[in-house]
Parts: structure tokens; sequence; C-alpha cells
């Protein structure tokens, strides 16, 4: 029990979703010559009723397709989702449109989630009658408006039988929402939600978000390249690169101080105003290089390409999740080097003792 | 009023007048010397069947040489129309209606170029040669069937003569500029990634030693990694070989580390204008606050994020005085009647920082603040 990891959202509620080691492999080219990209490799974590979990990560990262799996997009390559402790099988038509019922997804570009034929009407209609089965003109028309009040268009009956280009940016998210939450879902899926929003909006959607999960009692996944507005949204945060999960712990501890050399770049890469005459003016040098392959050529840890303390054990080796505290664990070899105070005055027993975990949340 | 055109050569109607309707104080840059583009009350409508489209109203903005200006506002604010507009890449129903714009760059007499009064073969030997633009959209700005060196000969051999060996040899510098082997020359746009891509067009702008490039949100698709490298690399070889760069971006975190001064638009209008510092320490537009208080911060104490309520005003009838009074919560009346133009709100303090806001001031505390930091003039 000492061993594993707990999640730093699981103090919000129960656990509701679960990825179990959880793998997706993508074949490359024909035949023999053909390689393996492992886009998701043995990822597991646990979302709470009332929790966020955030994923951050690159692009090609694998991000988008932890939410396809855990939305039943995708088919897993080995691991198992579970819904309240049962594994999910997504193999009928029926099992998979109950699954929607409870997790559903918001898309990152409602220019093209929403289809630009349609009414808001039309879109808000057909979850209502389809997935919560209300019948009756009245009653329909009434879930609907209570719907666009539940995401702020009001008054409702001014957007109704808009399409999507006569709205704005943030107003066609709030649509997307709406949508997502007709089904009454107790899991919400957040791919980048905000990712194409203006600035000045995206804090709107943002609380939105967070609003509804307190009213609703969802369960979050929110997905982001941002790892500050991590900072502000999740409990948890998981870090990405290239397939594995490299970092995870509370939110705050993560982003203030990173233990993992990707997490690290990544909050050092991040805009901050309050260095003024830092970093560019310097002209500081990150490190340059590719964004992390994820084909099952690259032995030994994914991210020794481009980190600073990667020696031959790192190119060789798949580097363990090593637990941090009881809520945060990192998968390097050489967090005495890259992170050594956190391991120094962590409550575990420093990089001698930590055993391969199980990074489950109990 | 608006008169339908003395020249077309452009496609976008120009009617270039002196910078008639407003005498508005004349922007003073950090120091004395010249702007190399000098942007006077420039209006450009869009015409429409709903009628006109006023995307850009009355702007005055100064580049100085070897100078970083950011230009920051919401989607439809007018920065992109601005930056093209004042180069003439604006095509109909885009108009300018007013305005003038003057370059005065190295290789030009001294009195400088009218840019809205160039004849279609005089713009062809400006563009690019004496300013040039990095576009938005990577992918989309890069011609998918040419190779990489095809496009670079082509910028060259529009604009110098050259025999093909030294063409080959500076088309392989300017990688070397920007960062990229050399044999990427023979690839083509879709083998490389996001961000070499983005290099490529940073190469292709500064093909021909232009003196201002205008970056449009160059670094938006990309990661935080590899857009810290580009912004790191653009002050670099602006530092190198020393051409001004208009910024135009959403992100002002990331201005606020790049720029030296910025410019805040909204609804068509700069509402703000000072140095970086200036803008981030002590904003004074109710605007360019809530552009502050919207984005998470991740060094520091969590701070409290408001953001700015309510959507962008329809451009086609703006309400008389400040068109940012339906989402301010500072406004009163007064802000109706009031005449949108930029002036010193500390005269005593900065004379360079300009707020169309006379009303909000920077915040006392702030203020104060400032001067036990050694702000005092």
């Amino acid at each position: 029990m000492n061993t594993e990891i707990r999640s730093a959202a699981q103090f919000r509620g129960p656990l509701v979703l679960e990825a179990v080691s959880i793998s997706r492999n993508f074949k490359l080219g024909r035949g023999r010559k053909g390689q393996v990209l492992s886009a998701v490799r043995d990822v597991s974590f646990g979302l709470y009723r009332r929790g966020v979990v955030a994923l951050v990560g690159e692009s090609g990262s694998g991000k988008s397709t932890v939410a396809r799996l855990l939305a039943g997009q995708d088919h897993l390559t080995s691991g198992e989702v579970r819904l309240d402790g049962n594994v999910v099988h997504l193999r009928h038509r029926r099992t998979f449109r109950n699954y929607k019922h409870e997790v559903q997804m918001v898309f990152q570009d409602p220019f093209a989630s929403l289809n630009s034929v349609h009414t808001v009407r039309y879109h808000l209609e057909r979850p209502v009658r389809i997935q919560r089965g209300t019948k009756g003109r009245a009653a329909i028309a009434e879930q609907v408006a209570k719907l666009l009040s539940e995401v702020e268009l009001t008054p409702p009956e001014q957007f109704l039988a808009k399409y999507p280009h006569e709205l704005s940016g943030g107003q066609r998210q709030r649509v997307a929402i709406a949508r997502s939450i007709a089904a009454n879902p107790r899991v919400l899926l957040a791919d980048e939600p905000i990712s194409m929003l203006d600035v000045s909006i995206r804090l709107d959607i943002l609380s939105l978000l967070n609003d509804l999960r307190e009213r609703l009692d969802l369960a979050m996944l929110y997905i982001t390249h941002d790892i500050a507005s991590a900072r502000y949204v999740a409990d948890e945060t998981l870090v990405m690169y290239a397939g594995d999960i490299v970092e995870r712990g509370p939110s705050e501890e993560v982003t203030q101080d990173p233990a993992h050399p990707y997490t690290q770049l990544l909050v050092a890469s991040a805009p901050d105003p309050d260095a003024l005459d830092s970093g560019l003016r310097i002209g500081s040098k990150v490190l340059a290089g590719q964004a992390g392959s994820a084909l099952s050529s690259v032995v030994g840890c994914r991210f020794s390409p481009r980190c600073p303390f990667a020696d031959d054990h790192c190119r060789q080796e798949v580097p363990p999740a090593v637990r941090i505290s009881d809520q945060r664990a990192a998968s390097c070899w050489h967090l005495d080097r890259a992170a050594p105070h956190i391991l120094s005055s962590g409550p575990s027993t420093g990089p001698a003792a930590s055993a391969e975990v199980s990074p489950n949340a109990g | 009023m608006r008169r339908a055109a003395g020249e077309q050569q452009e496609g976008a109607q120009v009617r270039a007048m002196a910078p008639a309707s407003s005498p508005s104080p004349s922007v003073p840059g950090p120091d004395a010397v010249q702007p190399v583009l000098d942007i006077r009350g420039l209006s450009i409508s869009y015409r429409t069947r709903s009628g006109d489209v006023k995307a850009v109203v009355g702007v005055n903005l100064a580049l100085h040489p070897g100078e970083i200006v950011g230009l920051a506002g919401e989607s439809g604010s007018g920065k992109s129309t601005l930056a093209y507009g004042s180069c003439r890449l604006l095509r109909p129903p885009a108009v300018i209606t007013e305005g003038s714009v003057t370059y005065r760059g190295r290789r030009v007499s001294p009195e400088g170029i009218a840019v809205l009064r160039q004849t279609r073969t005089q713009l062809r030997a400006l563009r690019w040669r004496e300013i040039a633009i990095v576009f938005q959209s990577a992918m989309n700005a890069l011609n998918p069937v040419l190779r990489v060196e095809d496009q670079l000969f082509d910028v060259i051999d529009a604009h110098l003569s050259m025999s093909h060996e030294e063409k080959r040899e500076r088309a392989s510098s300017l990688l070397d500029l920007v960062g990229i082997a050399r044999d990427r020359l023979r690839s083509y746009p879709h083998e490389l990634s996001g961000g070499m891509r983005q290099r490529v067009m940073i190469a292709m702008a500064l093909a021909v030693d232009p003196e201002v490039v205008i970056m449009d949100e160059p670094t938006t698709a990309l990661d935080v990694v590899v857009q810290r490298e580009i912004l790191s690399q653009i002050v670099e070889l602006k530092e190198r070989l020393g051409f001004s760069v208009l910024f135009i971006t959403h992100d002002l975190s990331l201005l606020l580390e790049i720029a030296d001064r910025i410019a805040i638009m909204y609804a068509g209008q700069l509402v703000e204008l000072g140095t970086a510092q200036r803008i981030y320490r002590f904003p004074a537009h109710p605007y360019t606050r809530g552009l502050l208080n919207s984005f998470p911060s991740l060094h520091g104490p969590r701070r409290e994020l408001a953001g700015i309520p309510g959507s962008p005003p329809d451009l086609r009838s703006l309400p008389p005085g400040c068109p940012f009074v339906p989402r301010c919560s500072f406004a009163t009346d007064a802000c109706r009647q009031i005449d949108m133009r930029l002036a010193p709100i500390e005269e005593a303090r900065d004379p360079s920082h300009l707020s169309t806001c006379p009303f909000v001031l920077p915040d006392k505390q702030l203020s104060t603040s400032a001067s036990t930091e050694g702000h005092q003039q």
C-alpha cells in the first residue's frame, strides 16, 4: 500500500473512470519494414467525482489519443478502462451508446465540432431526445432552454435558431459544452477546450467548466498543452511525453517545483512576464531538439535525446516511476541530479528505496 | 467621408491623404530617431452589404529602427488588418479610407516613401525587400509543391540579381541563420516539422535583408518549448541584423517578454501604448487590465483571475465614445462622450505611456511602489 501513488483528485469524491495500463500502438508502413508507434504506453490514472485531472504535453505526445481511448472512439491495444470498477467493453452498439451516457467529450475546435448546416436547437435537441429519452415537444424545448442557460447563453430563445457561424468562438464552445452535458454524463473529457479561443474568453470557458463540474458532480479530464492553465484548473497534473506519463502529482507542486527534466523544460519555456529582461533577452538556450519520438525502435527513456542529465543507462533502459511522495512520482533515472532538493525533502526514503511502483490510485 | 478612390493599383482602393483629421500628439518613441515605419491616422473599412465595418480607425503607430513593437488584441480587433493595410496587402472589400504610411529605410531617400501612394511596380520593389511578413500559418504560406530552396530562390530572384551559385550559397546561409541543416534545402514543406516550417518562413522573410519584418502570430500554432526557441531566435537575429519587428499576437504574456513597446488594440483603435515594462506594471486602460488578468500565470503566487466579461462589439455600429463601455467595470456616462485620443497618463513619469481612457489611471499604490523601484524621472 505504501508504494502506491494516490491521486490528488481523489479527495474530491469517489473513483468514477479508471485507465489501467492502457496502451495504443499504431503500425506505420507495411510489412516487415513497418515500424510501430506506441502513441500511448502503459498509462494509468483515475478520474474522481468532482475532481479535475490535467493531462499536459506537447503536440504528438499522445494526450488526445488517451482521451479518444477513454471515450471509446479508439481501440485499446492493451490494458483496460473501468467505469465504477467494471471493465468497459464497447463491442456492441448498445453498450457503446450506454457508455456515451456516462462519458462525454468536449473538443478543441468548436468551429469543426458543430455542424454548420444545423441550428443550435438541432444540436441540443438530439442528445435530449436520444440520450435522455425525453418525449414531447414541450418537454424537449424546456430541457434545451435549460441547457442553454446552464452554459450561460441567455436568454435561450435568442440562440435557439442561430447557426454556428452566427456565434462567436466562445459562444460556439458553450454550445458544444451544452451538447456534451445534455446526456447527463458523469465524466467529461475536455480535449484542449480553450486553445482555439481568444485569450480574453478562455477564462470564462474555464470557469464555466469548473462551475459545471461542481454543480453536476462531473469527473473531468482536462487536456492541454498549457501547463499554466493546468495549475489553475486541475487537482492533479499528469505530464505526458511521447506516450509515457513522465510525472504526476498535485498541480501546484508539479508546476512550482517540477521534478522530471521534461516538466522542468516545459515550465521554463512558458512565457513569464515577471522575468522581463531575462530569458529571451540574454538569448537563453533552452534544449533544442525534435519533439519526442514514440517509435518502438527507440529504446530507453524517450526524453533522453533532449535531456541534459542523460547517460548510457537512460538510453538503454526505460526508467520506472520513482515515488517522490505519496501523491507524486516521476519517471527518471536521475532524479537525484535533476531534482535533488525534492528527493531529499520528500517523505520517501530516497532513490535507493524507490522501487518500481504501481502508479494506480488506490 | 470616404471617397472611392483615385489610385487603384493594388486591389484595395486607396485614397491617401495627409494626416488631416487627426493632428493627434505624434507618438514619441524611445528616442528621437526617425521611425522606420510611420503609420498616421490610418483608417481601414470593409465594405459589406450591411454597412461598412470599420476595422481600423485613425491609428497612429511608429516603428523605430531595431525596435520590436507588439500589437495585441482579441480576434477581430483589427490588428492584422492594420499590419496588412500598412503594406497594402488588402484586397477589396477592404478600403483604406484615411491616413498615411511612411517608410524610411536606409536604402531609400531620407524623406521616405509614402506607401499608400506607390504604384504597383514601386510596391513590388518595396515589398519583401524593405517590408517582409512572416505569416501565421506556415503550412498555408509555403507552397506545398515546391522545395524549400526553390521558394527561397524565388524571393532572391525577385529582388536581387545573383548567379545560381550565389543564390544557393545565400539560401544555405539563410537556413544556417535560423538553425536548420543545409540539406533541408531539398525538402518539401510537408517533410518539415511545424517549428522548422516556421523557421523557413522566417528565413524567407529575411532573404533579401528587409528593414521591417511584420510577424503575424508566428508562434501560435507551436508548442511552448518550440515557441520559446523561435522567439529567442527572432530576438537574436534582430540584434544581429538590425531589422525592426511589428509583432502581432493575442497572447499578451508573450509580448511582455519579447516586445520593447506594446500597443493594445480594441475595436480598431489603439487604446493603450507604452513600454512593455509600463504596460505590465502600470496598465492604465481597463481593457489592458482585463487582458493582463485573463491569462493564468505559471510563476509566482496564484492570482485571482478575472477575465473580460462580454464579447467584442459590432464594428458596423460602434456606440459613440469609448467602444469598451459595455464591458468595462469602470464605465460611467461620461465615457460615452469622450474623444478617443491617446494621451499621456503620467506626463511626469513616462511621457511615452499613452492611454485613451482619461478616467482610469494606473493604480496609485502601484505608482508609489514604482518610485521606490527607481522609476522616477
